[in-house]
């Protein structure tokens, strides 16, 4: 499974909403309705996932899909 | 049987209300695991009463005033059970002493273990809960939380502590169906207490209307209630356990 799909799939169990709404752009609080214990443990989910750790800072500036799914790829050591 | 499959965490659970609430829960169903920092024997004989109640648990061996040491014990019992329902913070030590000549180790050992061993406990079984969609945290403080002691500083400052500690939680927890809550013992009879002079003891008990010192069990008698379902709709309360001697 690439990172986009695990990525997605993590947001879609955490979040409770449909692969249809997890356009690249969604914002996680905007879009998918996120409350900020839900973007803690999406981010304590992905930390799991991917066996990454994701300061406080960094959370600060994941706002969006795509900006978590480059965050992830940039702290595996891949081009985005 | 109201805690049936239900895994529990007892900080402190070798002796006095700690091995009483141990008992308690254990004999309602739950899975206990008490938590000793030193005394093992003691710890065993918390075991041997669970036994005797007819219930489950298993002694595990941690300092939560150590971070590291209480992350990762929590991590694997919670790996070892798959899931953690209530945590009891009870574990609790005092160093009494006028502040005006209280020793710099003493504030911090007590806050140390009182205070942050109340916040590690809390957050390594947090994200369990949370994923859980449910659980229960009920964190032991004190009456001298509330009305303060003379020679108690850094305990009723540690107690006080655990008390902003429980709301904030429990506002942060709520969403996710986790109620947290304290309890506030008075004058308990265990260990802690026994260093209390005749004198001290009946001063003491002039001020208490109900006119007695409180048992472990009284205090247990609460920790299960709010461990059971039957106090779902309570979070962020401080339930007074002292005959009387505050209000």
């Amino acid at each position: 499974m690439s990172i986009e799909e695990k990525v997605i799939e993590i947001i879609v169990e955490q979040l409770d909403v449909t692969r249809e709404e997890c356009v690249p752009e969604a914002s996680f609080i905007e879009d998918l309705g996120a409350d900020s214990l839900d973007l803690v443990e999406l981010i304590m989910a992905m930390e799991e996932n991917f066996g990454i750790e994701i300061s406080d800072e960094e959370l600060q500036k994941i706002r969006t899909i795509l900006d978590a799914i480059n965050f992830i790829k940039k702290k595996k050591g891949m081009a985005s | 049987m109201t805690l049936k499959g239900k895994v529990a965490l007892v900080t402190g659970g070798a002796r006095g209300i700690g091995r009483a609430v141990s008992v308690r829960l254990a004999g309602e169903g739950a899975f206990v695991f008490v938590n000793y920092a030193r005394n093992e024997q003691a710890a065993r004989e918390t075991l041997r009463l669970i036994g005797e109640a007819g219930g489950e648990g298993k002694a595990v061996c941690f300092d939560v005033a150590d971070h590291k040491a209480s992350t990762d014990a929590i991590a694997s019992l919670i790996k070892e059970k798959g899931r953690i329902d209530i945590l009891v913070n009870n574990a609790g030590e005092s160093r009494d002493g006028l502040l005006v000549r209280m020793k710099e180790q003493d504030w911090d050992r007590v806050i140390g273990t009182n205070l942050k061993g109340a916040f590690n406990c809390c957050r390594a079984v947090s994200y369990t809960m949370m994923k859980q969609r449910g659980g229960r945290i009920i964190n032991v403080s004190s009456v001298v939380a509330l009305s303060g002691n003379a020679g108690q500083a850094n305990y009723s400052a540690s107690k006080a502590g655990i008390i902003g500690l429980t709301k904030s939680l429990a506002r942060e927890l709520a969403p996710r169906g986790i109620c947290v809550n304290a309890v506030a013992p008075g004058l308990i009879i265990t260990d802690m207490t026994s260093a209390m002079t005749e004198e001290q003891r009946e001063k003491v008990l002039e001020e208490i209307p109900l006119s007695r010192l409180g048992t472990p069990d009284d205090v247990a008698g609460v920790v299960l209630f709010l461990a059971s379902d039957e106090a779902g709709y309570i979070t962020g309360q401080v339930v007074g356990v002292n005959g009387g001697l505050y209000m």
